[in-house]
């Protein structure tokens, strides 16, 4: 039951010196979603452009619906919709005919576009601006056109990568819902992202990459259980004290990261590290308790905050 | 005709974007021939013609047909130079293909059939204008038009390579004005290059325009004086300008892969 729809074995990919992807393996069920996590520069684009098969792999295995992207990636390309980081609709065509371009690239008759036209116009929001030319859509409309346009083929396997970055919170749910329905309709869906509440919402299985390895893969909940004490106690301090705190949390909590604004304590019980907080005389200025979150094993793991 | 099938595709895409952008290159489409044969035909052409009766045909003709293969030359580059770049850098329409079932080598076979049918369509323009000129009859204008269309596409598949391979606007530019302008004027267009000082001749039959021209006043002009033209046969114009086609897209293909598949 559980077939694999894309499975890599030591797939690497090197641009001259630069080691972008290091030796990773993954197994992609299919009917799954299925994200990459992970910094600034860990590898995700590139892993993504192997997959979609516009880069070419360096060195290891990969298989996608059983077919080789050395060889035939016309045949891949045919299966999937591609959301790339960075839109690249042609601005010299209108809305609708940047997703009729696409279906012709796709072989699709006309009759079948304009069916498919009218429906994803609707589920992008964007049907009041189907002749509008590209240009002077916002960011988030040009977001949601270039997703339409990658469901043109009403495609197997969707890769997106990082779908809702710049959407206002509306479209992102938005974007959720239709994503999770096509899920639903048994699509695949490969996501990488930055926003862990994207992440834990949406994908039943992730791998966190870092430095162009994998470092680790399971369920959202599961990297939690794994990586994350229960819970979490976050102290902020007025200007100048922090450094002064940081001599004094060693033993508090199972561990603790010291970021830019604040300090995190993980524990297994919060009471007692607060208890632990008053009596060493530390006086931060807000104290937040709160559950772990992907965002605390993403932190863990990667040793960064997302956004430095 | 599968393996056709996808540049057919990306073919189609170019028409679409072309409804658009029509109005603009058209305009320039009659203006060019009205202008240049107005100046070099009316103009010079009297001179020439009244000094030198040797020529079987006026030199109305000998200048519209070369005229033909030249303007089709910068048709050709232009296409290939311009809407390559912002396939690859400003519009990105070529990353977008290429995340479909499309190959950069589709991209550029398709782009060469576009540029075959507009060319067909530019100098077709230009026969009609040069017949109402007075330069050429209605059959030998519209023969000139196949061959002057395939020395534009020649250009347009040699150009693509090279801007693929480009990084700056600038190395475009100078190509326009250090090799497709002198070519423009020295490759036989206005005049015989048996004309030029002798190293200057070698060089000219070796330029891509300069079979371009001989082609077309060959295949127009059956009965033009011997004198003005090389002796050459046909085929080896003809080969020159396919072999260009040729290794303009086999050698686009392969840059354009590895520009758009880093
Ligand atoms: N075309 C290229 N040429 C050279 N180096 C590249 C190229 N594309 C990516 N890289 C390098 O490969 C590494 C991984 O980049 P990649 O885009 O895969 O990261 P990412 O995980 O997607 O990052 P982000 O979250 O910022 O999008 C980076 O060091 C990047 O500079
Ligand atoms: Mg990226």
């Amino acid at each position: 039951m559980n077939e694999t729809l894309v499975k890599a074995r030591g797939l690497t990919k090197r641009f001259d010196d630069l080691l972008a992807v290091d030796a990773i393996d993954f197994d992609i069920a299919k009917g799954k979603a299925f994200g990459f996590l992970g910094p600034n520069g860990a590898g995700k684009t590139s892993t993504m452009k192997m997959i979609s098969t516009v880069s070419p792999i360096t060195e290891g295995e990969m298989s996608v619906f059983g077919l080789d992207p050395r060889t035939q990636g016309r045949q891949i390309r045919q299966r999937i919709g591609v959301v790339p980081q960075e839109d690249n609709l042609d601005v010299e065509l209108t809305v609708s005919e940047n997703l009729y371009v696409y279906g012709r690239y796709h072989d699709m008759s006309r009759p079948e576009i304009r069916e498919r036209t009218k429906e994803l116009l609707d589920f992008a929001q964007l049907s009041d601006r189907a002749d509008s030319p590209v240009e002077p859509l916002s960011g988030g409309m040009k977001r949601r056109l270039t997703i339409a346009r990658a469901l043109i083929n009403d495609p197997e396997l969707v890769i997106l990568d990082e779908p809702t970055t710049g959407l206002d919170p509306q479209a992102r749910h938005l974007l959720w819902d239709r994503l999770y329905r096509l899920k639903q309709r048994g699509s695949t869906l490969i996501i990488t992202t930055h926003y862990m509440d994207e992440a834990e919402q949406l994908c039943d299985r992730l791998v966190v990459m870092d430095k162009a390895k994998i470092v680790a893969e399971g369920s959202p909940r599961g990297l939690i259980e794994e990586y994350a004490p229960r819970e979490v106690v976050e102290l902020r301090f007025a200007d100048g004290h922090k450094e002064d705190a940081e001599s004094k949390l060693e033993g508090l909590a199972s561990r603790y990261e010291v970021l830019a604004d604040r300090v995190i304590l993980y524990t297994d019980d919060a009471d007692d590290t607060q208890r632990g907080v008053a009596s060493r005389g530390l006086d931060p200025e807000q104290v937040l308790v709160r559950r772990s979150t992907l965002e605390d094993v993403f932190l863990r793991l990667t040793g960064r905050r997302l956004d430095d | 005709m599968t393996a056709l099938r996808a540049p057919l595709r990306f073919f189609e895409s170019q028409l679409v974007a072309y409804r658009r952008t029509w109005r603009g290159t058209v305009i320039s489409s009659f203006l060019n021939p009205i202008l240049f044969l107005t100046a070099m035909g009316l103009g010079v052409g009297s001179l020439v013609d009244d000094g030198a009766g040797d020529l079987e045909i006026s030199y109305l003709a000998f200048v519209a047909t070369g005229l033909m293969a030249a303007n089709a030359m910068q048709n050709g580059a232009g296409e290939g130079m311009w809407p390559v770049r912002a396939g690859i850098k400003w519009r990105k329409n070529f990353h977008g293909a290429i995340t479909t079932p499309i190959e950069p080598g589709d991209i550029i076979v398709g782009r060469a059939m576009w540029t075959l049918l507009r060319l067909t369509v530019v100098q077709t323009v230009f026969a009609v204008i040069a017949v109402l000129f007075g330069a050429l009859e209605l059959g030998p204008a519209l023969l000139a038009v196949p061959p002057a269309a395939l020395t534009g596409v020649a250009f347009m598949a040699a150009l693509t390579a090279f801007t693929v391979t480009r990084e700056t606007d600038e190395s475009l530019a100078n190509m326009f004005r250090f090799v497709i302008l002198p070519m423009f004027l020295f490759s036989g267009t206005f005049f015989p290059i048996s004309q030029l000082p002798g190293f200057l001749e070698l060089i000219a039959y070796a330029t891509p325009l300069f079979h371009g021209v001989e082609l077309v006043r060959k295949i127009a002009l059956p009965d033009i004086d011997p004198s003005v033209v090389s002796s050459m046969p046909l085929w080896i114009h003809l080969a020159y300008l396919v072999a260009m086609t040729v290794l303009g897209i086999y050698f686009g293909s392969k840059y354009l892969s590895r520009k758009l598949r880093p």
